[in-house]
């Protein structure tokens, strides 16, 4: 059974108060809070495991290696992907997507063509910017029809035999659409283009799977899913990995150093330059489990259940406008209220203990889209309840009728 | 007109008499409504203030020896913000203004009821007021 009160009790921050009130965290979007599971893998890492990877022949080392790379086997099996090797440890989801836009700088040509969409985080944009500015390849973007869906009868027109990649998020950050990432990646790969996915809002809420999905990049972010921050994941498959060329030089991603040449790792390592993040690679294990244990399916059922009833809710509040209203949405409601800064309402509610986030979101496509300075976003997380929505609707209220 | 130092003595009288931050919050959201228009025509890339979440413009101008403020926002609680300093700072010497003391933030605690990303802006407010009053004094 499905208990949010037992997994409440599992986020020591969630007891707290913020000014004077019971925090209540609806800025989950940006990061999610920590279980003490995680947080206790990271501080056991400092106090019993510590030592650096894959060098020593020492306990530690192997010890802190064996811990290190279990992580690397549980995203494996997480995300249902062919082979441990698939799976990088980077810094985020901006850095897996930095790596790919980096290694296909070198393979694109003036005249290719990278797609991306209008709903995407500037993490998901800037990179291929810079990808096609060096490459002199061509940047398309499909355009949103106004429910914040893709116009994929756009994307179809986009696409071509000059595509090189696309690159859209399975998650809109701001407009909680899911996107038709499996449509996209079948039609991208009858015509030769590889598919990058942007995971970041997905990977804690969605059930993945890799082989089915057919994705050749999948990336996300250990903090938006209950794990540490500085950790990430870039998957990709084996073969296409072993074409783009290293990231960043250094240390254990070489095989032998000369100054004559240098030969690189294998995968993984040839894309981990450097010392990693070890103790939040190690506790990101710890995350990974609590979500396991929930069970994705059943979190995803439970956070619908929420934006369901949080969508009904806002929606009963005078001059509310919601945007992404397709039929296909995860946990993030983004909302203005008519005649109302969307940072005006943020300021009033975090006075009673509300996070909430106000502004584009990273998002600025997205506003100008729209023709709005920001939205206020609601983003869920699985220790939300119906209570904390009725009371964040409430602060919401209060606010409007202070503002009016 | 009083002095600088005696409109922000004014200003703390009028806080020590709120009890709670919606109070402080109402006064700030009245004062934002209440702040004079500026002109349409004043409102350009040039005079948005930089370092706020929501928009700022901020005109001043040489009347008389006294530097006059306008300013607006789309954000009624950073009108209200920037309808205090204008409160504090317009219709003065330019001199006194960039020389000014602005004590009263500290003393009716602005920065601490205002968010980090407010904070900032206010500080942007202030250094851009500042900066007006020493270019038109030189003209
Ligand atoms: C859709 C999306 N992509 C990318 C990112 C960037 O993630 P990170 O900052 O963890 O690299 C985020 C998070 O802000 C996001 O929501």
């Amino acid at each position: 059974m499905f208990d949010v009160n037992k997994i409440r009790e599992q986020f020591p921050i969630l007891k707290r108060k913020v000014n004077d009130k019971d925090l209540v965290y609806f800025d989950n979007g940006a990061t999610t809070q920590k279980p003490q599971s995680v947080i206790d893998a990271v501080s056991n890492y400092y106090q019993e495991e510590n030592a650096n990877v894959h060098r020593g022949v020492h306990f530690l080392s192997g010890l802190a290696t064996d811990k290190f790379e279990a992580t690397r086997k549980t995203i494996q099996q997480f995300i249902s992907a062919k082979h441990n090797h698939e799976i990088i440890f980077t810094k985020g989801t901006t850095d897996s997507i930095n790596l790919v836009a980096n290694g296909f700088r070198s393979l694109l040509k003036k005249g290719d063509e990278i797609i991306i969409s209008e709903l995407e985080h500037h993490s998901n944009i800037v990179p291929w910017q810079m990808c096609c500015e060096i490459s002199g390849s061509t940047l398309k973007v499909i355009p949103l029809l106004d429910n914040g869906s893709l116009d994929m009868e756009n994307f179809n027109n986009l696409l071509s035999e000059n595509t090189k990649l696309v690159a859209v998020s399975h998650v809109s950050n701001t407009l909680g659409t899911i996107n038709p990432i499996k449509e996209i990646i079948e039609k991208s790969h009858l015509i030769g283009a590889k598919v990058l996915i942007d995971g970041a809002q997905a990977a804690s809420h969605i059930c993945l799977n890799m082989q089915e999905l057919d994705a050749d990049f999948y990336c996300f972010s250990a903090h938006k899913m209950y794990g540490p921050t500085g950790v990430g994941v870039l998957y990709g498959k084996e073969e296409i990995l072993n074409t783009l060329p290293p990231y960043q030089g250094g240390g254990e991603m070489i095989k032998e150093v000369s100054f004559e040449k240098t030969t690189y790792a294998s995968l993984p390592y040839k894309f981990e330059a450097g010392t990693p993040n070890i103790g939040g690679v190690i506790a990101f294990k710890s995350s990974i489990d609590f979500i396991r244990e929930l069970g994705v399916k059943n979190i995803t059922k439970y956070e619908d259940g929420l934006l369901q009833y949080a969508t009904s809710e806002i929606l009963k509040i005078e001059g509310a406008r919601l945007y992404g209203t397709s039929k296909n949405k995860s946990g993030i409601i983004s909302f203005n209220i008519k005649g109302i800064h969307p940072y005006d309402i943020g300021t009033i509610v975090d006075k009673m203990g509300i996070a909430i986030r106000t502004g584009h979101h990273c998002t600025q496509p997205i506003m100008k889209r729209y023709n709005i300075p920001g939205t206020v976003r609601i983003s869920l997380a699985v220790y939300n309840t119906k209570t904390e929505v009725d009371i964040c609707i409430g602060a919401i209220k209060k606010a409007q009728e202070m503002l009016s | 007109m009083g002095t600088i130092k005696d409109i922000q003595a004014g200003i703390i009288e009028d806080f020590e008499m709120f009890d709670d931050w919606i109070q402080k919050y109402e006064y700030l959201i009245d004062l934002g409504k209440e702040l004079a228009p500026i002109e349409e025509k004043y409102k350009t890339e040039d005079s948005l203030i930089k370092g706020c979440q929501s928009r700022v413009w901020l005109h001043a101008e040489k009347q008389d020896e006294k530097i006059i403020y306008t300013a607006d926002s789309d954000a009624i609680m950073t009108k209200g913000i920037i309808a205090i300093l204008i409160n504090v700072l317009s219709n003065q010497k330019a001199a006194e203004i960039v020389s000014a003391d602005l004590s009263f933030i500290d003393a009716i605690g602005l920065k601490e009821q205002l968010s980090a990303t407010r904070a900032n802006g206010l500080v942007s407010m202030i250094k851009k007021m500042k900066l007006y009053a020493l270019a038109l004094n030189n003209k």
